[in-house]
C-alpha cells in the first residue's frame, strides 16, 4: 500500500504540512517495501487551481491513501475521481503522522473540509 | 475619442469625475456615451440616472467533454494554463470555477471529444440618461472571480453604436480589470488625492500608462489635505495636472446624497468642459 503524505521539507523528520494543494512536498511511503520517496509539488506555486494540479500529480504515483490537513472542494472532486482516499492529521513530523495513522488514529473525510481557495467559487 | 478614468488607489474621486466630464460635454459633443467598467461594484448609474432599455448575458464558453469519445490521453490537462481540466486514470474532470474560457483544450483534443458550453459569468445593461448620455454597464455576478471578460465583453458590445467621445470608469488599482478598462484607450485621465496612499497607488497607475503607450494626465481631488509630493511627482514624471479640486466638505456631503459634482459646484462644469480641451488637443494634434 502506497500513503503520501504532504510535508514542508523533503525528511521524514520535517514538519508535516497541513495544506494539501501548496504543500511544498509529497512525502510517499510504500508499505510493502518500507521505503521513503519524496516529490517537489509541481502545484506548490501554481496562480490558480493547485488542488486540482497536485491530484493529478500524485495519482501518476498511485498511492491508495493521501494524508493532509485539509481539503478544498477541487481537490477533494478530483480525489475522488482518482479513487484516493482522503486522510486527515494535524500536526507532528512526517513520521510521527504515518504512526498516528498506523494506529488507527486517523480519521477519513468524505467531503472537502476546507473553503475553496480560488476560482470562481461556486 | 475614448477617455478612461482611473486612479490606482480606491475612493479618490473617478466615478465623481467620469460622471460629471460625461454630463458636461453633451454641450460640447453630439454624441457622449459612458461605460461604467468597474463591474464588481458598478455605481455611475446612481449619478447619471441611466434607463436600462437593453441587457445582454456575458458567458465564457468552458469544456464539456465527449467520454465515448475521450481516450483520457491527457493532452488537455497538460494544455490548461490554469489547471481547469484534468484527467485522472480514465476520467477527465472539468472545474469550470477555474475555466478561463480560452478554447485551448478543444482546439488541442486529437479525438475531438470537447465541445463548448455557455457559462454565464455577469451582465450587460444599457440605456440613456436624462442627459441623452448612452450609458452601458457591466455586472459581474457574485462569486463570479474574472471581471475582465465582462469589461471586454462591455466594450465590444459598445463599441458597434459610439462614434463621438465615450468616457470608462475603471475600476480602482492596476490589475488585469484596469489594464482592459485602459486598453483601447486614447487619453488616461488619472484621479488622484494628495496623500502618500494616492501618491503610491498613483505612482503604479502612471507606470501603466507607460507600458500601454497611452498619454495620461492627472486631476488632484481634496487638494490642500495632504503634502505636495503628488505634485512632485508629477513634475518630475512630466504628467500635467490637469485639474485640482480642492478639499469641499458640501461636496462630499452632495455625494453623499447621490448629486453629481457639477450639481453640487455648477462651476465645475465649464471647468470639466476646458480640461476636456485640454486632452481632445493632446490626443488629436499631440499638444
Amino acid at each position: 500500500m502506497k500513503i503520501i503524505i504532504t510535508a514542508s521539507s523533503n525528511t521524514i523528520e520535517g514538519p508535516f504540512n497541513p495544506r494539501f494543494g501548496r504543500a511544498d512536498y509529497f512525502m510517499l511511503y510504500d508499505s510493502d517495501s518500507q521505503e521513503w520517496s519524496a516529490f517537489q509539488n509541481p502545484a506548490a506555486g501554481a496562480s490558480g487551481g493547485a488542488g486540482p494540479q497536485a491530484v493529478q500529480f500524485i495519482a501518476g504515483k498511485n498511492p491508495e491513501i493521501v494524508i493532509s490537513g485539509r481539503y478544498g472542494p477541487s481537490a477533494f472532486t478530483a480525489l475522488e475521481a482518482a479513487g484516493i482516499k482522503a486522510y486527515i492529521a494535524n500536526a507532528g513530523t512526517v513520521s510521527d503522522v504515518l504512526g498516528q495513522f498506523l494506529d488507527g488514529q486517523l480519521t477519513q473525510v468524505g467531503a472537502a473540509t476546507g473553503p475553496s481557495m480560488h476560482g470562481r467559487g461556486r | 475619442m475614448i477617455i478612461t478614468v482611473a486612479s490606482g488607489k480606491g475612493g479618490t474621486g473617478k466615478t465623481t469625475i467620469a460622471t460629471s466630464l460625461a454630463r458636461a460635454l453633451v454641450d460640447l459633443e453630439q454624441e457622449v456615451s459612458f461605460l461604467d467598467c468597474d463591474v464588481e461594484a458598478p455605481n455611475a448609474h446612481l449619478f447619471l440616472q441611466p434607463e436600462f432599455q437593453h441587457s445582454k448575458n456575458v458567458d465564457i464558453l468552458i469544456p464539456n467533454v465527449d467520454i465515448e469519445r475521450c481516450t483520457a490521453c491527457g493532452r488537455c490537462a497538460e494544455i490548461c494554463q490554469y489547471h481547469a481540466i484534468v484527467v485522472l486514470g480514465q476520467k477527465t474532470l472539468v472545474f469550470p470555477e477555474l475555466c478561463h474560457g480560452c478554447g485551448s483544450c478543444t482546439l488541442e483534443c486529437p479525438e475531438n471529444a470537447i465541445t463548448e458550453i455557455p457559462d454565464k459569468l455577469g451582465l450587460l445593461e444599457a440605456g440613456l440618461t436624462p442627459d441623452g448620455i448612452r450609458f452601458a454597464r457591466g455586472l459581474l455576478d457574485v462569486g463570479e472571480p474574472m471581471a475582465v471578460p465582462v469589461i471586454h465583453q462591455l466594450k465590444k458590445w459598445q463599441s458597434l453604436q459610439n462614434t463621438g467621445i465615450s468616457i470608462w470608469d475603471s475600476p480602482p488599482g492596476t490589475s488585469c480589470p484596469v489594464v482592459e478598462s485602459i486598453r483601447g484607450a486614447d487619453y488616461l485621465l488619472l484621479v488622484t488625492e494628495p496623500t502618500p496612499f494616492g501618491l503610491h497607488d498613483l505612482k503604479l497607475a502612471a507606470q501603466l500608462a507607460t507600458e500601454l503607450d497611452i498619454p495620461a494626465g492627472v486631476v488632484i481631488n481634496r487638494d490642500g489635505i495632504g503634502d505636495n509630493q503628488v505634485e512632485t511627482f508629477c513634475q518630475q514624471m512630466d504628467i500635467p495636472i490637469l485639474m485640482r479640486i480642492p478639499f469641499d466638505r458640501e461636496i462630499g456631503a452632495g455625494i453623499a446624497q447621490g448629486k453629481a459634482l457639477i450639481d453640487i459646484r455648477p462651476a465645475y462644469k465649464s471647468r470639466l468642459q476646458e480640461m476636456f480641451v485640454q486632452i481632445r488637443d493632446r490626443v488629436t494634434l499631440n499638444v
